[in-house]
């Protein structure tokens, strides 16, 4: 073969690059796609060199001059910074603790169902919140959750003998059992269907041979169910402590105020108005980089953990 | 399995699961109420349907034409950020499928990485912002054009086809792009339709984009208008447009009653539509928990 003779005399690159050449026309399909993330994520990635300078939009960053470890030093002394690190991982916790069961045990209630009409009502109900954006969940939970007559407050006091109307989202008190509540209220639904497809997998034998032994329904729920989706249950749970410190940036700039900043105010918010409110560039690049390193070595660790976990068969 | 006797515990069963969806139907009840009410909030917030009801608060809302601005912004984006965006995923991803294709593992893993790393907010602006993107349509379709996870779940999918039959074609002289275009996408509209309602969902509900980078009010979508009307509580997009063509006489409409009618209004579509779209989405879900 010539074509083969010809590539032996050029210099290695050479005939690497002309691989491309020769399959020209996927070489063209891909360009685009490489192109947009070069330009839009990997030169942003250049753009982390803002946290080392004293950066002046005038001057760029070819012209500012670098200051090192400055601005992290700033924001370590910046009570805001470490009270938005506190928030985070408060309200991330929270929502693990209490948002990570709610869809499995939703699950499982749903697996129980047998009428098949109600559990599809039950199943497209539960899944609506999911498709609405947290403007518009905002929106409905400022008009539920007013302390002037939200229907939330008039059940409380008419119902449960409140007192005093509650200012759900005003309030530090509240405010984060608001935001975790209302997570779980939008994402519950939607989070049980990797569950339910799990347990619908589950060979229905074992259960037939369960009732032949004599097991009740908890039973079987307790030594079937159960240790059949702990593999789901595992992945999810280490795939979720990975992303610790996203607290929920479109639900907490959504629903918080500046009344709530003390308990509400997470490292996203507080980037984006450090940022693009107040323009302080050096500082929210610099906050931003240090919470992006830190996510991506748990991401990276936690995704590790979860293919050992479910590559060596463990369970 | 044995059919068994409805007992106590499916009775608690199907009251919990009952309430947690009355719970959301009712939000939208309430919602119904505060919207169709003259005085926007009743008397009691648990009421269904109003004393008086009235359309006023409706009537404000659709002759209000920053809403309309916004609708026609949204479709605009969602049709068209849709299609674009799916065109050059589906093209990335059919030439990541290829194992023969030049450094296929070092191309992946250099989209794969920005999955787990990012410049950060205000670098990705200032990029924006260099490119001469702001207040353009192109800040709200170009800087998301492709996810590294759709491309991830696409190429997956395009990897489950046979290469052979593509061989065939080529030897029957089709190229590369006519493969793609009349074999290719065709064969795969289960995983188009999935990761199109995606996108479409996303364009239709994205307001952050909006935010950060449009600044001129023609351009607003649906959703940061009614982020101006609910959050930033701006009275003055519904307000100053109602005072406009209000005349002395016509009774005061609370904004909370124009809050409410608002939020329908940019609702009804995903209202009607997602109950029998849902199948596709929950599909999607299934594929993409079996990424590799």
């Amino acid at each position: 073969m010539t074509s083969t003779t010809s590539l032996k005399k050029k210099h290695p690159v050479i005939a690497e690059l002309t691989k491309y050449v020769k399959y020209w026309d996927l070489s063209l399909m891909l360009l685009p796609v490489i192109a947009y993330f070069v330009i839009f994520k990997y030169v942003p990635m250049g753009g982390i060199l803002i946290s080392f300078q004293d950066y002046k939009i005038g001057l760029g960053l070819a012209g500012s001059s670098w200051v090192g470890l400055d601005n992290f030093i700033g924001a370590f002394k910046s009570f805001t910074f470490i009270r938005s690190i506190r928030n985070t991982l408060i309200i991330s916790v929270m929502k693990l603790a209490f948002g990570f069961p709610a869809p499995i045990l939703f699950a499982l209630l749903l697996n129980e169902v047998r009428h098949t009409t109600y559990k599809k009502v039950v199943q497209t109900i539960s899944y609506l919140p999911h498709f609405l954006s947290w403007v518009i969940m905002a929106g409905i939970l400022h008009q539920l959750l007013s302390p002037n007559n939200g229907a939330v407050n008039v059940l409380l006091m008419r119902w449960f003998g409140l007192k005093k109307s509650i200012y759900f989202l005003g309030d530090n008190a509240y405010f984060r059992g608001t935001a975790v509540v209302s997570d779980i209220w939008k994402g519950i639904g939607w989070g049980s269907i990797l569950y339910l497809a799990t347990i619908t997998s589950i060979d229905p034998t074992l259960y037939e041979a369960a009732i032949c032994d004599g097991a009740n329904r908890r039973q079987r729920v307790r030594y079937i169910t159960l240790p059949s989706l702990m593999p789901t249950i595992t992945i999810m749970l280490i795939l979720n402590l990975g992303s610790i410190l996203d607290a929920g940036f479109d639900q907490i700039l959504n629903l918080y105020s500046a009344a709530v900043y003390e308990t509400g105010d997470i490292i996203d918010t507080y980037v984006y108005r450090v940022g693009l409110v107040d323009w302080n560039y050096k500082l929210s690049t610099a906050i931003g980089l240090f919470k992006n390193l830190i996510g991506f070595m748990l991401v990276v660790s936690t995704n590790a953990a979860a293919k050992k976990l479910s590559g060596n068969g463990i369970w | 399995m044995k059919r068994e006797k409805f007992g106590v515990g499916d009775i608690v069963i199907y009251l919990l699961l009952g309430i947690i969806c009355l719970t959301i139907v009712f939000a939208f009840i309430h919602l119904l109420n505060i919207s169709l009410s003259p005085n926007g909030t009743t008397g009691s917030g648990l009421m269904i349907i109003p004393d008086k009801p009235t359309l006023d608060n409706y009537a404000k809302v659709i002759k209000n034409k920053y809403i309309w601005q916004g609708y026609k912004n949204t479709l605009i984006r969602t049709l068209l950020g849709t299609s674009i965006q799916l065109i050059f995923t589906a093209m990335g991803a059919y030439v990541l499928s290829k194992k023969f294709y030049p450094h296929r593992t070092f191309w992946t893993l250099l989209i794969v990485f920005t999955m787990f790393f990012s410049g950060g907010l205000i670098p990705t602006y200032l990029v924006v912002k260099q490119l001469g993107l702001i207040d353009t349509y192109a800040a709200m379709l170009i800087p998301g054009l492709v996810s590294a996870y759709n491309l991830t779940i696409m190429r997956n999918f395009f990897q489950s086809l046979p290469e052979e039959i593509e061989e065939s074609c080529m030897i029957d002289g089709a190229g590369r792009f006519r493969i793609f275009w009349q074999f290719i996408l065709p064969l795969s509209t289960p995983i188009l339709a999935t990761i199109a309602l995606w996108l479409a969902v996303g364009h239709w509900n994205a307001w952050f984009d909006v935010l950060i980078y449009i600044t001129d009010d023609k351009k607003f979508t649906l959703q940061i208008i009614l982020r101006r009307i609910i959050i930033t509580g701006s009275k003055e997009i519904l307000e100053s447009d109602a005072a406009a063509h209000s005349v002395a006489d016509e009774p005061l409409v609370s904004s909370e009653g124009l809050k409410a009618a608002s939020i329908y209004v940019a609702t009804i579509p995903i209202l009607c539509t997602y109950p029998f779209l849902q199948r596709y989405f929950v599909k999607g879900i299934m594929v993409g928990s079996l990424k590799g």
